[in-house]
């Protein structure tokens, strides 16, 4: 097999809320085509670590990468490049209030290929809202009209808008019913697979990790103390690593999936 | 860089037409590639993409798309390509957008509409009023559950923190009352009643108006905002089922409050009104303030303080009311919070202004003039 190829790569990063430092001389690489979780206990900052790599927080220290262009320092306009190949989900969706979900997915869109008409814009939402599970009455709604898990799918619609190579996910099943979690992962494998999908997915869900994430990635004392498979995880003697997943729900989950798996 | 998407027509050995795609079908190396597929006419029975570079799911649609509506087979296409047209397929289900009606009637509909909502939040707004007295009366009835801490703050919040912008407008209000009053009185020679139009519109009217004002704007809103951002955060829910009451915990305070503190800050911007009218006076019409205090005193009869002293409170009780009532309206969103917010300033203002001209006429009625 060739060399994989990384999409992000973050060295020494340090981000810090004042005298708070949320990660310090961080590594992490993300690569091509892979679904990488990103798990951690409440407060390790796995948000802040998305939210350093796609531009919001500004770090202290250390250089992140995306596609191979350094993004530190970028002003807005900069990044712009980078920014129409990823699509970003945010927590509760983070769906522009005042627009229908179609509205939604056309904003970057439009955005970027202005020239597009409005005949093929709206084709396009119909079926990216198909691709991301919901049914084809919902384009004509309003974020306030939706359920949580809905808005969920309204707004991976919206980050599958623009085609991207890669997508980062902020706890996408957080919130769901074991059903609605379960499609959600089979929906997220699924567009990976047709897509050719780089995935960055945070998660507290152990279903998730087990049923979708090529590697997972275990953010503690302001680091990533280990990536991996989750066997190579458990070989390693952090005592977080094993209780995360050798707890009563880790062993649920690692029990669902094998028998699952055969 | 990658070809241009491109497609050429072929004409078949069996009469069909062949298009055969080109290039990268994705979407930014489209072109007017959309508009070009939609005007083809020929009998289309095979979509060719062999000889494509690349392909993303808008890629993918148009060829489904096209291979649809002609009803032509898709051919050539690798296991990638095949994985996202399969993919889209689905989307063929459309659903209609809502319908929309004539203008005319979609006037009359929000016209309708307008109506009722007004009326509706007409008896709601009574309603409050009435779910407000109970309180009251409960507080009255058992007055240890006063929340005296939030009063206070209220009182900090309400009062204490507006004195400033208060002051500053007052004063300049009284210097442009007095400075518009002495141009307009001069053509008379009657520059000398500039004192008595200070004192008797700052006292009667003006002072304590432009301080509803201000407070509606300052803390109506912030009342709305707060109480609105605390119904969508559910914490007024969590009140509920707790056990507190919130018109007792959340409205009572501020309303109290704010009728306790408008009287105060009415005086206060009458005050500082004259003293700007006075500064005027000394300086421009050459009235010593020693004068001008004395012909203060003689022309603005005592009358006049009490008219201010009687509107004050029920003009904090209104912006209260409006803005709390707008507050505990908000549901939903938080879009929803600006629009309560813009509502509950509006309301207020308005109310204030037509409660302010029936105290105009009743106090010239009863002899107050």
């Amino acid at each position: 097999m060739a060399e994989q190829e990384s999409v992000i790569s973050v060295r020494g990063l340090r981000t810090a809320f004042g005298a708070q430092v949320i990660h310090d001389n961080l590594d992490l690489d993300v690569r091509m085509g892979e679904i990488l979780g990103v798990v951690g206990g409440s407060g390790t900052g796995k948000s802040v670590l998305m939210r350093a790599i796609i531009g919001l927080q500004e770090p202290e220290a250390g250089e992140v990468s995306v596609f191979g262009t350094p993004m530190r320092g970028k002003e807005e306009d900069e990044a712009f490049e980078v920014r129409r190949r990823w699509g970003v989900m945010f927590q509760g969706g983070a769906l522009f209030s005042t627009l229908t979900v179609a509205e939604n997915v056309q904003v970057p869109l439009r955005e970027f290929y202005p020239q597009i008409d409005n005949q093929l814009l709206d084709e396009i939402a119909r079926f990216k809202i198909h691709l991301s599970g919901l049914p084809p009455e919902a384009a004509y709604k309003y974020p306030s009209e939706l359920s949580g898990g809905m808005k969920k799918r309204a707004g991976l619609a919206r980050a599958l808008a623009m085609d991207p190579e890669l997508l980062f996910l902020d706890e996408p099943t957080a919130g769901l019913d074991p059903i609605g979690a379960s499609m959600f992962d089979e929906l997220t494998r699924n567009l990976q697979e047709t897509l050719g999908l780089t995935v960055f997915l945070i998660t507290h869900d152990l279903d998730t990790l087990y049923a979708i994430c090529d590697r997972v990635a275990v953010i503690a004392d302001k680091k990533v103390i280990a990536v991996g498979k989750i066997d190579e995880l458990l070989a390693t003697d952090h005592p977080w690593i094993h209780d995360y997943f050798t707890g009563p729900r880790g062993r649920a989950a690692r029990l669902g999936h094998e028998r699952q798996n055969g | 860089m990658a070809q241009p998407a491109d497609f050429t027509e072929e004409q078949l050995p069996d009469g069909g037409t062949a298009l055969r795609f080109s290039g990268a079908l994705a979407i930014a190396r489209l072109g007017d590639l959309d508009e070009r597929l939609r005007a083809v006419s020929a009998n289309v029975t095979q979509v060719d993409i062999s000889q494509i570079d690349h392909i993303d799911t808008i890629g993918a649609w148009l060829v489904h798309r096209t291979a649809r509506d002609h009803g032509a087979e898709i051919t050539g296409a690798d296991s990638d390509a095949q994985r996202l047209i399969a993919a889209i397929e689905g989307a063929d289900d459309v659903a209609t957008a809502p319908a929309k009606g004539s203008p005319a009637l979609f006037v009359l509909h929000e016209l309708g509409a307008a109506v009722i909502s007004t009326a509706r939040t007409f008896v709601e707004f009574i309603a409050f009023i009435g779910q407000c007295v109970k309180g009251a009366l409960n507080l009255i009835l058992h007055p240890g559950r006063l929340r005296f801490h939030a009063i206070v703050q209220h009182f900090d919040t309400v009062g204490v923190r507006a004195l400033g912008i208060i002051g500053l407008m007052s004063f300049l209000i009284g210097i442009v009352i007095a400075q518009q009053g002495a141009v307009q009185l001069r053509q008379f020679g009657a520059e000398v009643w500039t004192v008595n139009l200070i004192g008797r519109l700052t006292m009667r009217e003006l002072g304590v108006l432009m301080t509803a004002i201000m407070v509606a704007g300052r803390s109506g809103s912030a009342f709305a905002a707060q109480i609105g951002t605390m119904k969508i955060t559910e914490e007024v829910d969590a009140m509920r089922t707790i056990g507190v009451v919130p018109v007792e915990a959340l409205v009572l305070p501020r309303i109290i409050a704010t009728v306790i503190m408008m009287p105060l800050l009415g005086l206060y911007a009458s005050l500082v009104a004259i003293i700007g009218g006075g500064l005027f006076c000394w300086l421009t019409l050459d009235i010593p303030p020693a004068t001008f205090v004395q012909r203060i005193r003689e022309v603005t009869p005592l009358t006049d303080f009490y008219v201010g002293m009687v509107k004050a409170p029920v003009f904090g009780a209104i912006i209260a009311l409006a803005g709390c009532f707008q507050g505990m309206r908000v549901h939903g969103n938080s879009e929803e919070v600006g629009r309560k917010t813009t509502a509950a300033v509006v309301q207020a203002i308005f109310l204030v202004i037509v409660l302010d001209a029936f105290f105009a006429v009743f106090f010239t009625e009863i002899g107050w003039d």
